[in-house]
């Protein structure tokens, strides 16, 4: 175990000095301030940005943790509201085979909507960038984890149910201690898949809305033709985006069982 | 004395009979097991006195009342355990015990739960998983689990069938033992004939199903406290398993099977009036 771990960290360090290397390689004969910027200017512009990131110059000129905390409070709150929904519908059709199979061809539909194509709607509806940013982490992180949802409860062993009726459990300890764990492996894959994509889609949201957050960040350093900036928010998005993963890694190991 | 009440009770499915037309009693404290080969719709029976399946004709009655569905008075032990494998050992008796006495404070439902935990001899396992314990050490927190909330009635389904045969003996020990203490009334189903023989009162004999039916119940004169050593060399205990698995082996090769065998073997199909 010990070597086959310290190969594979040998691999990955190859193989990041390599494309680091590719990179440097290929923007290497490009005059100063032209071209696309190196892994040099790229570590430079981070080191700036890093000793003060949160500092605040007024709407257009924000640090990029600040920018990366707005990003991360719309995330928590529409990912937040949209788990809620989704694990409770998602055990109401669990548990109703034929709501399921109702309801099922709508939600089949509403699966492969980009989650930006709803934003025209809510920036009518509701008339607040900033929550319709919101409402499009809702809706991109609803579906994985309601169809998980749903496959987990269905798929609950009969026998556990059975244990359940005998007892005479009521509802909600019947919800708690018994579909709700049982389901709980599925269900967590589901929020995994689901702060994938919403993360995904909040840099596209915020695209569209401005004013704050990591998209916009983005969006702004290019239009500054900030290329160096520019980079390391990809970089910076990536990073998180494992953390948060990771996160969810880390409870679904807590809540798995085998029989 | 009709304690529990088997109630003339059918049970179709999709329009074929698993069994029809079962009637017997059971009498507070009785132990008795049926025996029968697989199909004949024995664990079927089981699950409706467990009030998990409804009979399709007749019914059974508990204490004086129908029973219409699952209820505290009636515990199943399973052949597969059927244990949350999300809880501890602790927790899966301690979910039972909490069901029986939604009244009790925590610290006294902890002390009812360790003392079943230390009766099943598994003091010290509290805290594991049931995916870290063997088959035999399952069945006991399953055993543990039925008997912590003092049920009227326990079914058990097979209950040693997925126990190794080594384990299977002690495990039945401590069934008995457990019985003794308490006294509850017993309904086991099962296809081993000497652990029918070894725990029972009374052993109920099915036909072989489809459309199975009770064929004779017969009573158990083996005087108790019985152990596997003495009951081997009992001419009770011969004149029984002798009795009981003639009986199957004759089902197996009842009048309709019989002749569906001979038409395959000659290729002839068996005239209609016979």
């Amino acid at each position: 175990m010990g070597r086959d771990r310290l190969r594979v960290v040998c691999y990955s360090l190859v193989i990041g000095v390599a494309l680091l290397g590719i990179w440097q390689a290929s923007v290497a004969g490009n005059a100063p301030g032209k071209g696309l910027p190196g892994p040099a200017a790229v570590a430079r512009a981070a080191g700036e940005m890093l000793a003060n990131p949160f500092y605040n110059n007024g709407p257009n000129d924000k640090g990029i943790g600040l920018q990366l905390l707005a990003s991360l409070g719309r995330l928590a709150v529409g990912y937040a509201v949209a788990s809620l929904v989704a694990i409770a519908l998602g055990v109401v059709l669990g548990l109703s085979p034929a709501l399921y199979r109702a309801v099922n061809p709508y939600i089949q539909i509403l699966k492969p909507i980009s989650p930006l194509a709803w934003m025209p709607l809510f920036l009518y509806t509701i008339r607040d960038s900033g929550w319709a940013a919101v409402l499009v982490i809702f809706m991109s992180s609803l579906w994985p984890t309601l169809a998980n949802t749903a496959f987990g409860v269905v798929n609950i062993k009969r026998d556990y149910l059975h244990v359940a009726a005998i007892l005479q459990l009521s509802w909600w300890r019947r919800l708690m201690q018994v579909i709700l764990p049982a389901a709980a492996p599925a269900i967590v894959a589901g929020l995994r898949i689901s702060i994938g994509s919403a993360w995904v889609a909040i840099v596209a949201a915020e695209m569209l809305i401005g004013g704050t957050g990591i998209g916009y960040f983005v969006w702004n350093e290019w239009n500054n033709l900030a290329l160096t900036s520019v980079i390391f928010a990809i970089i910076a998005i990536g990073l998180i985006g494992v953390l948060l993963d990771a996160g969810l890694g880390r409870l679904s190991r807590r809540l798995a069982w085998s029989e | 004395m009709r304690f529990l009440d088997i109630d003339h009770v059918s049970k179709d499915f999709a329009g074929v009979s698993v069994f029809s037309d079962v009637a017997f009693s059971i009498a507070e404290g009785e132990f008795v097991t049926m025996i029968g080969h697989s199909g004949c719709g024995k664990s079927t029976l089981l699950n409706i006195i467990a009030g998990l399946e409804q009979p399709s004709a007749g019914g059974v009655v508990l204490s004086g009342r129908e029973i219409t569905g699952p209820g505290m008075d009636r515990m199943v032990v399973f052949q597969n355990f059927s244990l949350m494998p999300w809880m501890t050992v602790f927790d899966n008796i301690r979910l039972a015990v909490r069901a029986a006495h939604p009244d009790w404070s925590r610290r006294r439902v902890a002390e009812w739960v360790q003392r079943y935990v230390d009766m099943v001899g598994l003091t010290g396992a509290e805290a594991k998983r049931p995916a870290a314990l063997s088959g035999g050490m399952r069945q006991r927190v399953g055993l543990a689990r039925a008997f912590s909330t003092e049920p009227k009635v326990l079914l058990l389904d097979e209950p040693f069938a997925q126990i190794d045969a080594l384990t299977r003996g002690v495990i039945q020990d401590e069934l008995v033992r457990m019985w003794s203490a308490s006294r509850n009334t017993v309904f086991m189903v099962t296809h081993d004939v000497d652990e029918a023989i070894l725990l029972s009162d009374r052993i109920a004999l099915m036909t072989k199903g489809p459309n199975a039916r009770l064929a004779e119940i017969i009573p158990v004169k083996v005087p108790r406290p019985r152990t596997r050593a003495e009951l081997i060399d009992d001419p009770e205990y011969l004149r029984l398993r002798n009795h009981i698995l003639h009986f199957l082996v004759e089902a197996a090769q009842r009048p309709g099977a019989a002749e569906v065998e001979i038409a395959a073997s000659t290729g002839r199909l068996p005239s209609m009036d016979t």
